[in-house]
């Protein structure tokens, strides 16, 4: 188990006739703590692999340095990083029974055939695999074959690090679930520092302690689960994060006032000069419908275009002069007639050029 | 029920015809001479098995027989480790790719008859850029007076005429294994053997199956070359059963003891090929059976 510090890593592949070299990672820094349990979000082709392969060693970064424990690897090979890896689809010995899957990276580096046996052993239990020890890797089905996958980084008590590529891509529905919590035993059991790779959101969020999103190659925020939620570093985080996304809508101020769509709708939560377009963010979740302007001065007439119902809340699509808002309100809620939209003003966050006005 | 079958029956009586016309009654013109005897005027006597026990209890035949499978056990003893290495050490991806695939095409594309002519006057010893090479530093070398030459040549003639057949075959099955298998071995720390034998061996193994069944039943009917180029020689040292075959029927017009052999010679490979079969596919089946007696879902 190690602490892992990148310095100034940057990756560029190497460009296809026609076309300009893009950075498939932008210079980032970045320090994952020994024992943590990081989750790296982002949409495909955002550079999450590529800065995966960076740490294990599968890729050398075109620029920066990879640190573990403060001791430079940068020119390491894979092997003698001594890391885990578990890849978006599964991979096994097809010639090797379950057991011996499970041993082959513990036989490559030559340990005791004795403590071998107890090592597989005991990932077999973990893995509810032990009635298929003696069975040939190849004829389970995908989900059998990950666990595999995800056991050969498991028999490895003493890996700097276990990292996770989108593991569960190819898992049914139901064992995901049960597969990430069992992960989180494991974390908790064994304290690996833990990296995993994915573009669900829910998967981040139940399965890491801090979130890093990226975007285009570029860190745009690191926080906890809540954080991400709450205060969205970038306007791409908070569409990205949540089932509708943010709202993301252009406003402008007056005076110490918040106008959207030229009317006020409050005073501004907080100063927000500078230059460059000025943008609201606010969850569905603190969006409401309201029936009429009565008691509520600062909301605005909206047309409804759709409702959806999503068996747990209303998704209300709307739009305030053709502006595009989504509202969560409660199942059965009554939709009024002709609504208005409230914001509540403290879950209100602005964005300049896409990014967070901090408070 | 029954109208459905007849109307299947009816599909395929196209190539019923097709194989009976091309295989099945030419096949049996030759099981008809196996059984008789005739002195011309087409006059057949009735001879039973004798042929059969004949040709199955003559030295000839088996002395034929046995450097055949000799052959054709050297051919694949060096052609497949050979051509499993070169497909191994070819390049996956880049301008040589192209390079490499049409050197290694080249070969194959020459007739039997013209590889066994170049070999022929590329190994004589008065004018031959192999046999005069030897020849002028010291190497006594003569495939038509010595066995041994006269192997060695047929043997180096195969070897650089098919080595690319299994060559092609084996990168086919090596560039279809996906990067990420190469990227797992690594994390594990797996040797290089180790990648070739838990990797790269069992996701060829499917075409090198076709490799082995072709070039085994590919020289163990080898007929052109050798009579090219040695013509059976020295002595009988290279009268392979084909040649043997052809010797009794053509040169001897012995027709019933050549129709007999040409039947044995054909069940002998149908034999082989399904001994080859079942061997490398064995393992495949124990599977299935393994994850049936463990209960795991196929």
């Amino acid at each position: 188990m190690a602490c892992i510090e990148l310095q100034q890593i940057a990756h560029r592949y190497p460009a296809l006739p026609g076309e300009a070299s893009a950075y498939a990672v932008q210079p980032l820094s970045q320090v994952w703590q020994d024992g943590g349990a990081y989750a790296l979000l982002g949409p495909s082709g955002c550079g999450k692999t590529t800065l995966l392969n960076i740490i294990s060693g599968l890729l050398r970064a075109s620029a920066g340095r990879v640190l573990f424990d403060g001791v430079d690897v940068t020119g390491l090979s894979t092997e003698r990083r001594n890391i885990a890896q578990v890849f978006q689809f599964p991979v096994v010995y097809d010639t090797l029974s379950v057991a011996d899957n499970l041993a082959f990276p513990l036989r490559n580096r030559g340990l005791k055939s004795a403590e071998i046996e107890t090592r597989v052993a005991t990932v077999l239990q973990l893995l509810g695999l032990e009635h298929m020890a003696r069975v040939q890797a190849r004829s389970l089905n995908a989900d059998d074959k990950q666990k595999i996958s995800l056991g050969r980084g498991l028999v490895r008590t003493d890996v700097n690090a276990i990292l996770f590529d989108e593991p569960l891509t190819v898992i049914d529905p139901h064992l995901k679930w049960k597969l990430r919590t069992e992960l989180k035993k494991i974390h908790q059991q064994f304290g690996h520092t833990m990296i995993y790779v994915t573009h669900d959101q829910t998967e981040a969020l139940t399965f890491a302690e801090r979130v890093i999103v990226m975007y285009e190659g570029a860190v745009v925020q690191i926080g906890t689960p809540q954080e991400l939620f709450e205060k969205p570093a970038h306007t791409f985080v908070g569409k990205f994060i949540g089932s509708p996304g943010m709202n993301v809508l252009p406003c402008a101020t007056d005076a110490g006032n918040l106008l959207l769509a030229g009317k006020v709708i409050g005073k501004l939560p907080y100063s927000a000069s500078g230059a460059g377009q000025l943008e609201l963010g606010i969850r569905p979740e603190y969006v409401s419908l309201v029936a009429t302007a009565a008691g509520n001065p600062d909301s605005l007439p909206a047309v409804i275009a759709a409702v959806e119902d999503n068996g747990k809340h209303f998704v209300v699509r709307a739009s305030i002069n053709d502006l595009p808002i989504s509202a969560i309100v409660r199942e059965g809620t009554v939709i009024p007639e002709s609504p208005r939209i409230m914001l509540d003003p403290a879950k209100i966050n602005l964005y300049r050029n896409s990014h967070l006005v901090n408070a | 029920m029954k109208t459905q079958n007849n109307k299947a029956w009816l599909m395929v009586v196209p190539v019923l015809l097709l194989v009976a016309l091309s295989a099945i009654i030419p096949l049996m013109t030759v099981v008809n001479y196996s059984v008789q005897d005739t002195f011309g005027n087409n006059e057949f006597f009735w001879v039973g098995t004798e042929w059969f026990q004949e040709i199955l209890q003559s030295e000839r035949f088996h002395n034929a027989l046995l450097r055949t499978l000799l052959f054709s056990g050297l051919i694949l003893a060096i052609e497949i480790p050979l051509g499993i290495a070169i497909a191994l050490a070819m390049p996956r991806g880049g301008v040589w790719v192209s390079v490499c695939l049409v050197l290694m095409a080249l070969p194959l594309l020459i007739p039997w008859n013209v590889v066994g002519t170049i070999w022929q006057v590329f190994g004589r010893v008065d004018i031959g850029l192999l046999g005069h090479g030897l020849a002028s530093v010291g190497i006594d070398y003569n495939y038509t007076q010595n066995t041994f030459d006269a192997w060695a040549t047929l043997i180096i003639m195969d070897v650089w005429h098919w080595t690319s057949l299994v060559v092609l075959l084996c990168y086919s099955g090596l560039v279809a294994i996906p990067e990420v298998f190469y990227q797992a071995a690594r994390i594990d720390g797996a040797s290089r053997w180790s990648v070739f034998r838990y990797i790269q061996l069992p996701k060829i193994k499917r075409v090198l199956l076709i490799a082995v069944l072709l070039r085994f039943m590919d020289s163990f009917m080898i007929y052109t070359e050798p009579f090219v180029v040695t013509g059976g020689g020295p002595g009988n040292a290279t009268t392979f059963l084909s040649i043997d075959l052809v010797q009794m029927a053509v040169g001897q017009f012995d027709l019933g003891p050549a129709a007999a052999m040409s039947l044995i010679y054909f069940l002998v490979i149908l034999l082989l090929c399904w001994v080859f079969y079942t061997v490398m596919t064995s393992h495949d089946n124990e599977t299935h059976e393994g994850v049936h007696r463990a209960g795991g879902r196929p």
